[in-house]
């Protein structure tokens, strides 16, 4: 006798469509602790303590509740230095983000728009900025304005734009060959309606997943700037100069660059994941970013 | 009657760094009202370049209109300004594009478009504009056009949108209606329902329309006269009647003889022989001598537009000239 089995479909279908849980869950959890940090926070993030220095985390020897992940060389709570920090990074993350892609959004409108000698001298200076290392103009700032956060978020955003530009201008280029946007031209629309009406709502899609995209890049860059002394002044906490702190004693206190680390990752990578997802479920074909 | 639209002379070139292309060299033709031109000719003959004229749209800065009038009721469009060139696009000539499948915007539900054009014509607001625009789609022959006003491009099939499209051509309404190949991406039976709302709508606002297409079948369906294009030129020009039943220039006959026919004992489609010409490099005389079977020497020079009978015109050394 023959038994037709019918096997268990072993390809299971790739859904876009179910919400990725964990990036959403990582993402909503560091909005809300940086939002929240004053109520959130153990411990008073700037209080130091000389008696309490490097003390382990909770569940190593010596360590206690009073400090969960720890203290510092100055003895300062960990746990409330990185929820505190969670601040510097979201805020450096979005505000950096959204004045390069309006600026870099803008410039990839008129460009693509316009086309011709508009569009080969703005993207000449696109490249120009794209060959423009974010950390060396962050260094440059910090040698000679000095370090401050408003300097770190000019010098990524400086720099930052760049991606926008080119990525919109390449969008608007395809829809500029659209027969819509020829019938809006000949509807009698002009060049500022067509941009607004017509070639901006339909980039959005790419601009929002290259925000998405682009806030984890942030925070790793304001998190390198930090680390290097050019980002934001201590004592304010920020994860990237907390690394820089604990990089002496990794040996006898892993935990203070460590949970930094971790807090860095863990956001960054939710962030792309997201941002992938979000890529995959509003367009396909934005392979690319 | 006076004419709607009156081109003279009309040269429009485009300008690469190898070379200077005549696209439009010297077009000329009237229209009233109510009445329909076929524009027909090869890929690169000039057709579209001709109404991208009109409206003043030629793709710059490589394009460029250099010489010619075009007239609109009386009123020269090559020498408005941008702005008030803005003011005549969609109000006064309206345009039909070939692709049904984008010429919608896809972000913006059908409403949302309509009530652009809608509010920059008339300047209606909030409920009247919804209700002009289920009027012009009821007009268009869409069922239901008030929840169709909330449906999306994608959710329409091609014959549709064109059908919106050709909702929104009509909001001014034009005095001129470009339709350049609106059927081609169409299947048959809903081309000729197109073809036959396009009609009605014409008898109704009485506009003159110009029907660019390569399909002669829709020509004599559709049309009152002919322009035959060759190489940016018109040569030959008249009633639909006589140039399907007595085509005088030999480009016309080839094209007309090229019409596959049901039921001909014919092993091979008849074709023109030769390519189409190099726009970048012509000679002086006419376009079309290298392809033509009855060329003589005489066609080394450009032949003069000449009637043959009244509204009849023809460029070719074979007829008509002295």
């Amino acid at each position: 006798m023959t038994v037709l089995a019918i096997p268990e479909s072993t390809v299971t279908p790739r859904s876009t469509s179910r919400l990725p849980v964990v990036s959403l869950t990582i993402v909503g959890l560091f909005v809300l602790v940086a939002l929240l940090a004053p109520l959130l926070a153990p411990a008073d993030p700037y209080d130091q303590s000389l008696r309490l220095r490097f003390r382990p985390p909770v569940w190593e020897e010596r360590g206690s509740w009073a400090y969960p992940l720890g203290t510092d060389r100055l003895g300062r709570d960990l746990l409330s230095r990185i929820i505190y920090g969670a601040r510097v990074s979201l805020a450096a993350g979005v505000v950096t983000v959204l004045i390069s892609s309006a600026f870099g959004a803008a410039v990839g409108l008129v460009a693509g728009y316009y086309g011709g000698r508009t569009d080969a001298v703005l993207m000449r200076v696109t490249d120009a900025t794209l060959s423009f290392p974010v950390i060396l103009l962050a260094l440059i700032l910090a040698v000679t304005v000095g370090p401050s956060f408003t300097n770190v978020v000019i010098a990524i955003a400086v720099i930052l734009w760049a991606r926008y530009a080119r990525v919109i201008r390449g969008q608007v280029l395809t829809l500029m060959t659209l027969d819509f946007i020829a019938q809006a031209r000949i509807a009698g629309a002009g060049a500022w309606r067509i941009i607004m009406r017509h070639l901006l709502p339909n980039t959005l899609n790419t601009l929002v997943v290259l925000i998405t995209l682009q806030i984890g890049y942030v925070i790793i860059v304001e998190a390198s700037l930090s680390f290097l002394g050019a980002g934001i002044p201590p004592p304010t906490p920020a994860w990237g100069s907390m690394i820089a702190e604990g990089r002496d004693f990794v040996t006898s206190a892993w935990w203070v660059s460590f949970f930094p680390g971790l807090a860095i990752m863990l956001v960054v990578l939710a962030f792309n994941l997201l941002g992938d997802w979000l890529r995959d479920t509003l367009d396909p074909k934005l392979r690319q970013l | 009657m006076p004419a709607v639209i009156d081109v003279r002379e009309l040269r429009t070139h485009i300008v690469t760094r190898w070379a200077t292309i005549k696209a439009v060299d010297g077009v000329s033709f009237a229209l009233e009202e109510g009445e329909t031109l076929g524009l027909v000719g090869e890929s690169g003959s000039g057709k579209s370049m001709t109404c991208l004229s009109i409206v003043r749209l030629v793709p710059r800065p490589a394009a460029r209109i250099v010489g010619g009038a075009v007239r609109l009721d009386g009123d020269d469009l090559l020498a408005k300004t941008d702005a008030e060139m803005q003011q005549v696009r969609g109000r006064k000539v309206a345009m039909i594009l070939q692709d049904p499948m984008s010429s919608l915007n896809p972000v913006f539900s059908i409403g949302m478009q309509m009530r652009e054009p809608l509010a920059m014509y008339h300047d209606l607001r909030g409920g009247a504009v919804a209700a002009r625009a289920a009027e012009l789609l009821a007009a268009v022959r869409i069922p239901s056009p008030a929840a169709r006003l909330r449906a999306f491009p994608h959710q329409l099939s091609g014959g549709m949108r064109q059908r919106v499209v050709g909702a929104m051509a009509i909001a001014g309404p034009p005095r001129l209606l470009i339709a350049d190949e609106p059927t081609t991406s169409l299947d048959l039976t809903i081309q000729a329902q197109y073809l036959g709302l396009l009609k009605e709508l014409q008898q109704r606002h009485r506009f003159a329309m110009i029907f660019v297409t390569h399909n002669l079948g829709i020509v004599a369906r559709t049309c009152d006269r002919v322009a035959v294009m060759y190489a940016g030129r018109i040569v030959e020009m008249g009633p639909v009647r006589r140039i399907f039943t007595e085509p005088a220039h030999p480009y016309t006959r080839a094209l007309i003889a090229s019409i596959p026919r049901f039921g001909a004992r014919r092993e091979r489609l008849t074709a023109i022989t030769g390519q189409p010409p190099d726009l970048a490099h012509l000679d002086a005389g006419c376009a079309f001598a290298p392809r033509c079977p009855s060329a003589f020497d005489r066609c080394a020079e450009m032949p003069a537009e000449a009637d043959i009978t009244p509204g009849h015109t023809i460029r070719c050394w074979l007829h008509g000239q002295a």
